[in-house]
This record gives C-alpha cells, sequence and structure tokens, in this order.
C-alpha cells in the first residue's frame, strides 16, 4: 500500500481547478497501486482550511494545511520546503502536482529538494504494483514520451485540464502543518496581483475556447470573438502570436508552440490560418472548428468542421445560433 | 556584474519528425538546430543587464555534445563574452541530472544573476532553472515578462492562468525567462566574427544517470480527416447541427 | 523551409551559414513584410537602413581596421543572396553601397579618404552613389563624355550628366567617373568623391519604372561642380578603375540572382503543395512538377558555381571573366525562374502579395544592369576565342 502526496493550488482564498484535478490523479494512482492514502497539502492564508473538505470529497483521506499570511499568494520557497516534509512524513511513494504556472515554480524545487526527478507536464499516468509510467507531450506536441520514474519518490505535474476531478469521498481528516521555513521570512515577495478575477475563465480551465487571429483585420474586431465566446457561455478567448505581437491581445492569451497549450472539448478557430507554431498549441483540441477566408489555409487541414467564407459575415450569425442552441439546452 | 546564461541545443519545430530505430529517441537525420527560442531571449536579457550596469561579464553554459559550441558561438556572437561546454555525448531524460551537472559548474562562481529559458522547446519539462536554484540555494522567479534590476534587488512580473503576479526578489537570484520579456537582437556580422575569438571552454560534464528512465517515444495519433462543411452564413446552420449531434459539444 | 537539394550547407563555413541566417531572418522580419507595398508605392524603404548598418552589410567584405565586419567572399555573397530573395532594390542599394562607394575609396583612396569615409559609410551615415553610365554611354562606359578639368591649384571642375544611378538622389557622396582635361581616351578617366550638396550638382529621380521599383533611380547632372584636389582618388586611372569596381559588384550580383530564384522557387513549390485543383495539388500534376524540377535543377547548378567563384576570389585567383559568367548564367536562369513562378501561380501570381512577378520584374533590370547579358556573352566570347565581337 503506497500513499500518494497531492498539491492543491489555491488562489484568492478558492482552490484552483487543478487542485481536485491532482488529488483525483492522486485517488487514482493509490487505488491501482494497492490503496494508500491520500494526502493533500493545502496552504493559504488563514481561513483557507475551509476549502479542505471538497479535497477530501475527491479521494483525500487527509489533508495537511498550513495557514499563514505569506501564503496568500504564492510562495514558492516555503511552500516547497513544506510539501517536501509533508511527503516524507506522510511516506508518500508518489506526488502529484498540477503544471500550472505556479505548480511548474513549485514542483522542480520539492523534486530537488528530495533528490528525485521530475516528469512534467502528463497527460497519462499508467501505475501498478510499485511502477509509475506516464506520458508527456514532446516537441511541440508531436511526440509523445513514455516515461517510467524510478525515483522515491515519483514525481510528477499533471497537465491542467487533462484528469478530470471525480468525486470520491474520503475522510479529509485536516492536519495542521507546520512550515519548516518561516514563509515570512521568503526571499521573493508577490508584491501584487493583477487580475485573477474568479468570473474570467482561464484557457487552461475552459472546455471552449474561441480564438482569433490576423483574419480578424483590427483589434477592435476581436469582439465578435468575445462575443461568441459568452454565446457559449464556458469559452475562454485566445489569440494566434501574430495578433499578440501586435499588442492586439496580451501575451498570456497565445496558443502556441512558445505560448498556452490548451487541449479543450472544442476549439474555435477564427480567422486563423494555421501556422505550424500555432497548431503546436491546439492540435490535441477534441473538436476543432475553424472559419477562414481562404479556402487553402492550412488550418483546414487540421480542423474538424470548417467553414470558408468572410468571417464578419459568418460570426454574427453564429453568435445568435449559438446562443439559441444554448438557450434551448435550457 | 557576473551573469550567467544556460542555453539549450535544440531541433528546429517546423518538420514532421520520425522516431530512431531504438525507439526511445527522434530521429536526427535532417534535422536543423538552433538555439531554444526561450535561451535566447534569456540571453538577450542577460546581455540588456550588462548593457544597463555598464560592466560586467556575460557567460554562457551549455551541455551537450560537441555540437553544441555551434550554439555556444551563437550566443557569444550575440555579444555574450565567454562560452562554457560541459560536455557530456548522452544528456538523458532527468531534468535533475541537467540541473545537478549545471550545478557542479556553477557553483564555482558567486554570480550576480542566472539566466535560463523558462522551458525547453523539445523536452518541454520546465524545470532546470528552478532545480539549480534549490541545488545552489539561490532564490528563483520563474517564467518572468518583465524585469527590471537595481542596486543589487529586482522586480519581475509573472503571468498566471489569467492573471500576473509583481514579484521583488534579491540578488543573487536564478531568472527563466518567458516570451514577450524582450526579442532577441541578431547576431550582427562583426558579432560573429568576433565570436571565433572569444573564449570557449570546452570540460567533462559532471552527469549522472537519474531516475527518469525514456521507456518509448512515440508519433501521436492522427487526427481523423476534418471537411469543409460550407460556405458562409449559409454554413452556420450546418455547423450547430453537427456540433450537438456529432461533436456532442453544444 | 531552406532549399538545400544538394547540401551545399555542407559546404559552407558556420560562420557563413551563421551569417546567412541572421540577413535571412532580418529579411524575413523587417523587408518581407514592407516590400510589396514599398515596390507599389515606387519608394525604396528608407526605414531599413540603419538595420542594415547595424548588422555589418555595407562593405561586409571590407577589412575591420575600417569599421567594417572583414568577411571573406563567400558570406559576402550569402548576404547579397538573401537580401535579393527579399528584393532586387534592396539588394542594389547594398551593391551600391558596398561594392561601388566603399570598394573604389578603399582599392582607390587615400588613407585620409579611407579613414573620412569608410567607417561612416559602413554605420549607413553617409550614402554614396556610383557615377559610371551616361545617357548615350551605357554599355560603352569608355565612350562616356563627362570631363573634368584640372584648375591651377589642383582642384576640379567637372560637367558631364550621368543617368540610372542607384540611390542618386538619397546619396551624401557620388563617386563620379570623369576624362580628365579634354582628353577623349578612356586612359584618361579618373574617379572622383563628389559631395551631392557641391554647388552644380542635381540628382532627379526617373520615374515611371516598371522594375525596381523599391529602388532609388536617378539622373545626375554636373554643371560646372567645382570639387578640391582632394576629391580625386589618387590610385584611379582609366577605365580598369571602374571595370574593376563592377566586378565587385557583378560578383555579388551572381549570388543576389540566385536568391531572386530561391524566393520565387519556393513560393511556387509552397503554393503548388496547397492549391488545390482537380481534386489533388496541383504540385502532383507532371507539368508543374516539370517546371519545379528545372527551377531547383538550375539553382542548385548556379549555388555550386557562385559558392566556386566565391571560393577562387577569396584565393586571390579569380579573373572578371569568370564573374561575367556567373553573372550571366545565374541572372538569366533566375528570370526564368521567376517567370515559370508566376505561371504556376496562376492568377494570384499577378498579385502584389505574391513575391514572383515582382522579381520576375526586377530581374529585367538586374538582366540589363552590371553588364547587359549580352555584354557577358561577348566577354566570355573574346575570353575563349581570343577574338573580339565587340564592334
Amino acid at each position: 500500500m503506497a500513499n500518494v502526496f497531492a498539491f492543491a493550488e489555491q488562489r484568492g482564498g478558492e482552490l484552483r481547478k487543478v487542485a481536485l484535478e491532482a488529488v483525483t490523479a492522486a485517488r487514482t494512482i493509490a487505488d491501482a497501486t494497492g490503496g494508500g492514502e491520500v494526502h493533500a497539502l493545502l496552504v493559504g492564508a488563514p481561513g483557507i482550511a475551509a476549502r479542505a473538505a471538497a479535497l477530501g470529497a475527491h479521494g483525500a483521506d487527509v489533508v495537511h494545511v498550513a495557514e499563514h499570511a505569506a501564503f496568500a499568494n504564492a510562495n514558492p520557497e516555503a511552500a516547497a520546503a513544506l510539501a517536501a516534509a509533508v511527503l516524507k512524513q506522510a511516506n508518500a511513494r508518489s506526488a502529484v502536482f498540477a503544471a500550472s504556472a505556479e505548480g511548474r515554480d513549485l514542483a522542480p524545487r520539492v523534486a530537488a529538494k528530495l533528490g528525485v526527478g521530475l516528469a512534467s507536464d502528463v497527460t497519462e499516468i499508467s501505475a501498478s504494483g510499485d511502477s509509475i509510467q506516464v506520458k508527456h507531450p514532446t516537441h511541440t506536441g508531436k511526440v509523445i514520451a513514455t516515461i517510467a520514474l524510478t525515483g522515491n519518490p515519483a514525481i510528477v505535474a499533471i497537465r491542467p485540464n487533462v484528469f478530470a476531478p471525480k468525486p470520491n469521498a474520503r475522510a479529509g481528516r485536516v492536519e495542521t502543518a507546520a512550515p519548516p521555513l518561516d514563509p515570512a521570512a521568503s526571499r521573493v515577495v508577490v508584491r501584487e496581483m493583477r487580475g485573477g478575477g474568479k468570473a474570467k475563465l482561464d484557457l487552461s480551465e475552459a472546455p471552449v475556447i474561441v480564438s482569433g487571429g490576423r483574419g480578424l483585420k483590427a483589434a477592435e474586431n476581436f469582439k465578435l470573438v468575445e462575443d461568441l465566446a459568452a454565446a457559449f457561455g464556458n469559452a475562454a478567448v485566445g489569440a494566434t502570436r501574430a495578433v499578440t505581437d501586435d499588442g492586439w491581445r496580451p501575451h498570456s492569451d497565445q496558443i502556441g508552440q512558445t505560448g498556452r497549450v490548451v487541449s479543450p472539448e472544442l476549439y474555435v478557430a477564427v480567422g486563423i490560418s494555421g501556422a505550424i507554431q500555432h497548431l503546436a498549441g491546439m492540435r490535441t483540441s477534441r473538436t476543432i472548428v475553424a472559419i477562414n477566408k481562404d479556402k487553402e489555409a492550412p488550418i483546414f487541414k487540421l480542423a474538424d468542421y470548417g467553414i470558408v467564407g468572410d468571417v464578419f459575415e459568418i460570426l454574427p450569425p453564429l453568435i445568435e445560433a449559438v446562443r439559441a442552441a444554448r438557450a434551448h439546452k435550457g | 556584474m557576473k551573469i550567467a546564461v544556460c542555453i539549450k541545443r535544440v531541433p528546429v519545430m517546423d518538420v514532421k519528425f520520425r522516431i530512431a530505430a531504438d525507439g526511445k529517441s527522434i530521429d536526427e537525420t535532417g534535422l536543423k538546430f538552433d538555439v531554444n527560442d526561450f535561451d535566447l531571449w534569456a540571453v538577450e536579457a542577460a546581455l540588456q543587464l550588462k548593457e544597463k550596469t555598464g560592466e560586467g561579464e556575460v557567460v554562457v553554459f551549455s551541455l551537450g555534445p560537441d555540437a553544441v559550441q555551434e550554439q555556444i558561438r551563437k550566443a557569444l556572437s550575440m555579444g555574450v563574452d565567454r562560452g562554457v561546454h560541459l560536455k557530456a555525448d548522452r544528456v538523458g531524460g532527468d531534468p535533475l541530472s541537467i540541473a545537478r551537472a549545471l550545478t557542479a559548474e556553477l557553483k564555482a562562481t558567486q554570480w550576480d544573476v542566472i539566466f535560463f529559458g523558462k522551458v525547453a522547446i523539445d523536452s518541454a519539462d520546465q524545470s532546470v532553472g528552478p532545480m539549480v536554484a534549490e541545488l545552489l540555494g539561490l532564490p528563483c522567479v520563474s517564467a518572468i515578462s518583465s524585469l527590471e534590476i537595481a542596486s543589487g534587488r529586482g522586480t519581475a512580473k509573472r503571468e498566471l492562468e489569467s492573471a500576473s503576479e509583481i514579484v521583488e526578489f534579491p540578488l543573487p537570484v536564478v531568472l527563466t525567462v518567458d516570451e514577450g520579456l524582450n526579442k532577441e537582437r541578431l547576431p550582427s556580422l562583426k558579432g560573429i566574427m568576433a565570436a571565433k575569438k572569444k573564449p570557449l571552454e570546452s570540460k567533462p560534464a559532471q552527469i549522472d544517470g537519474g531516475t527518469l528512465n525514456i521507456v518509448r517515444m512515440e508519433l501521436p495519433p492522427e487526427r481523423a480527416a476534418g471537411r469543409i462543411i460550407g460556405e458562409g452564413a449559409a454554413a452556420v446552420p450546418e455547423l450547430i447541427r453537427l456540433l450537438q449531434t456529432e461533436a456532442k459539444v453544444l | 523551409m531552406a532549399t538545400d537539394y544538394f547540401n551545399i550547407d555542407s559546404a559552407l563555413s558556420e560562420e557563413e551559414r551563421a551569417v546567412r541566417d541572421s540577413i535571412r531572418k532580418f529579411v524575413d522580419d523587417r523587408i518581407m513584410p514592407i516590400i510589396g507595398d514599398a515596390y507599389i508605392q515606387g519608394k525604396f524603404p528608407k526605414q531599413i537602413i540603419p538595420g542594415l548598418a547595424e548588422l555589418g552589410v555595407f562593405g561586409a567584405n571590407l577589412p575591420e581596421e575600417y569599421g567594417c565586419a572583414g568577411l571573406n567572399n563567400v558570406a559576402y555573397g550569402l548576404i547579397m543572396q538573401e537580401l535579393e530573395r527579399g528584393d532586387s532594390g534592396i539588394r542594389s542599394f547594398a551593391s551600391v553601397q558596398g561594392a561601388l562607394v566603399m570598394y573604389p575609396i578603399y582599392a582607390f583612396g587615400s588613407e585620409e579618404q579611407k579613414r573620412h569615409y569608410l567607417p561612416k559609410m559602413a554605420a549607413g551615415e553617409i550614402i554614396g552613389c556610383f557615377g559610371l553610365t551616361e545617357p548615350d554611354y551605357g554599355s560603352n562606359p569608355s565612350g562616356m563624355i563627362t570631363m573634368a578639368k584640372e584648375q591651377a591649384d589642383g582642384s576640379w571642375v567637372i560637367n558631364g550628366a550621368k543617368m540610372w544611378i542607384t540611390n542618386g538622389s538619397q546619396a551624401k557622396v557620388a563617386i563620379v567617373w570623369a576624362k580628365t582635361n579634354g582628353d577623349p581616351d578612356a586612359k584618361s578617366i579618373r574617379g572622383f568623391i563628389v559631395p551631392t550638396d557641391t554647388k552644380g550638382f542635381t540628382a532627379k529621380d526617373q520615374k515611371g519604372k516598371l522594375s525596381l521599383r523599391a529602388s532609388d533611380t536617378s539622373e545626375l547632372v554636373l554643371d560646372d561642380v567645382h570639387v578640391p584636389a582632394t576629391a580625386l582618388l589618387p590610385k584611379s586611372g582609366g577605365i580598369k578603375s571602374p571595370l574593376m569596381c563592377l566586378t565587385q559588384a557583378r560578383y555579388g550580383i551572381s549570388w543576389g540572382a540566385l536568391g531572386a530564384a530561391i524566393g520565387c522557387y519556393e513560393e511556387a513549390l509552397s503554393y503548388s503543395k496547397t492549391r488545390v485543383m482537380f481534386g489533388k495539388p496541383i504540385g502532383g500534376f507532371q507539368i508543374q512538377q516539370a517546371r519545379l524540377a528545372d527551377m531547383i535543377t538550375e539553382i542548385v547548378k548556379g549555388q555550386l558555381l557562385s559558392l566556386h567563384l566565391g571560393r577562387l576570389k577569396d584565393a586571390g585567383t579569380f579573373t572578371p571573366q569568370q564573374v561575367s559568367m556567373a553573372k550571366r548564367n545565374n541572372v538569366n536562369i533566375a528570370t526564368n525562374i521567376a517567370r515559370e513562378a508566376r505561371r504556376i501561380l496562376g492568377g494570384n501570381g499577378i498579385l502584389a502579395e505574391y513575391a514572383s512577378m515582382r522579381h520576375m520584374a526586377n530581374l529585367e533590370s538586374v538582366y540589363t544592369y552590371e553588364g547587359t547579358h549580352d555584354i557577358h556573352t561577348l566577354i566570355i566570347g573574346q575570353a575563349i576565342t581570343g577574338l573580339s565581337a565587340f564592334e
């Protein structure tokens, strides 16, 4: 029976979706390797303990909580020391972090502290007995590597939006965790957080992404993309490198080889020609729709459904039709 | 200021890759190589920092076979002062063993800043920078998209999902660079000529086998072919129907 | 992307490839996005001059001691190739500045002239032009009538007209070739560095061009232009001096033409793989394949010609007659490749958003300037038969 550690990421006092994904994945590993305990670690500002219940509901047997004002924002120096300590204390054979922005900052430090490798951006885990193998896309998603983790503990960071959270009620017993490093003494300090309001769905969490490219002709026309995303109701807005380089959209919206890699249920590419470096960021989306005036555009080779035509003529009726379809669904 | 930058030689990505006969690596026949995109931005950040403070030295490090010296020379041609090649014919798939090999070399000097690119676009692990920081006991700020350094302290911006953080940190520090921080300068012709005369030291890397083993590399399954379902606004009803009934996403 | 059917990359040094890659990236980032428009407007895109200077493009094969990059001639050729893959007008600008303005100062100038002009020209701060061709003397520059008369104090007064002068109206100096002291024989020809703001010097844009539209082409008129003794290029003498400059430029053009050809070929190839007609990409039909196969074959042959020539030039053993063969061949095949590429592009090929027809029009000028195709034919003919067919 091997215990599994999971790091539960929070922001602004709320659990992020990846926290539930990590606990779910940890639960799956534990069940596949003899049914050990899942120990989740949750750090945050005083009051964060109230969120522990959701972790228990998704499979955590124990939730270790550390509350401190200096844990309100990401504090990887103190969090890494604490995670390593809890991991050891829980006798965890493996550990699951999210390969989120904060997770990719935190997990490597924990791995280095414990002297073991880290398999990051993992899209599949197969665990049985004492062995763990994972799949990890490399070379801009053109190659899939299967990696065996031979270290103890085996540490993985899972790609967001791939391991769907699954309710699995366990005890979720809360224990106070004492940080070995004073969180207030960390050398890197967050002075300010901008954005991050709950209202905005992130590209790594959204089931639907509507993306715009040069075919929109001007920054103002992105309103059509935003309106289509709003019509879907559960969509985030993405962009190509061409339009982020030109400043129409922020860099953090860029989907591509050097930007965000996303894997939503539905990806709608509006006025995007399909440059290789953009495709690298979205080619694993389950369903791809492309709208472009040029029928030779490379995106049509990848898209499941393509419409050739003027985006300014197609989008308004499409927005209406999506609204109507969603309203009808009730 | 003493500034270090670690760079990686990666294949140029706009090709269809093939798996090598051993099934655990990519076939390098006919591939072109360059410095990893993010590492070029790291080199640019290092050069801008040196130019801003008006003095100091920028040293580039790269781990790998002799071929990586070409990438070291590219960094030298951009203006880096000297290069160190840590020679290892096989590097393996474990970021920790890479981090340890780099740390063994970096720890000999008191660096003010050590720059990394956020992630190598081939192995896509995004781990080496923070691991090196941990092994050296240095603070680390990863994935920076803006940077100010003055009087032994710095401020940087980090993009999170739909949010950003402004962080402050002391020097010495390890920084990993994200897209958007800068645009790398092109090597000038004089820079290319000067690179040949700059010091480039090659020494064996102290690298272990690591605990991650690549079992297999394979090409992802091909997507089923899609189709153009129509033209103009007239195709909208059909799209809705397909999204509802066939793809079941609406 | 990059076309290298015969792995010519393996015959280049790492520096040569690095030089090529830097210029290629500059052209892709800074020139490709604006050149179609510049061509239609008929304007040379001046805003790229500082970027080119910063890279070290001007006089790139001249020595470091004069502020130049000190590259070998193969690297210089690769620069010309990449610039012309962008546009022949851009490459013409660099050819003139490097081979026709900086080179004569380097080869025929005094030490003061070299130290005064070359670093500033490398930095793009002083742009020059080359005044050899006249309205009635193109293929036969020895017949020029521009005349410089020495004064008692050693200064000179120059009268005459020059035509088809690239960079003419933006140049700060003109390298003017003139016969001297009333002697109609070509042996009296000397070169002069003439500041273009000298009284009596005017430059006028030649309008209505259908080729090299993104290039500045002017007529120069010299009406009692008075220059000091220090304007004379002391080591210049006879028609040989300007011809030596032309040999330098022609060498670069043999590479440049390949750049245009490669640009057209890659555009046509890419188009043929995605343009679908009769149910499959047109690149899968025999006639298009034959066109493309012919193009790439000529490109490879041309590259090997220029590469070997570059190695001979670096060894100091090349001859102007060899340069004639390379310029003649490579420009000729490039004009054919551009035209065939335009045809592969079909109707789209007439639009400025595609490069081939712009290259096609430009290459007509390149065919005619720096020694017309026919003149080079006769140069080769004379070299191999020993008989002159010029008159």
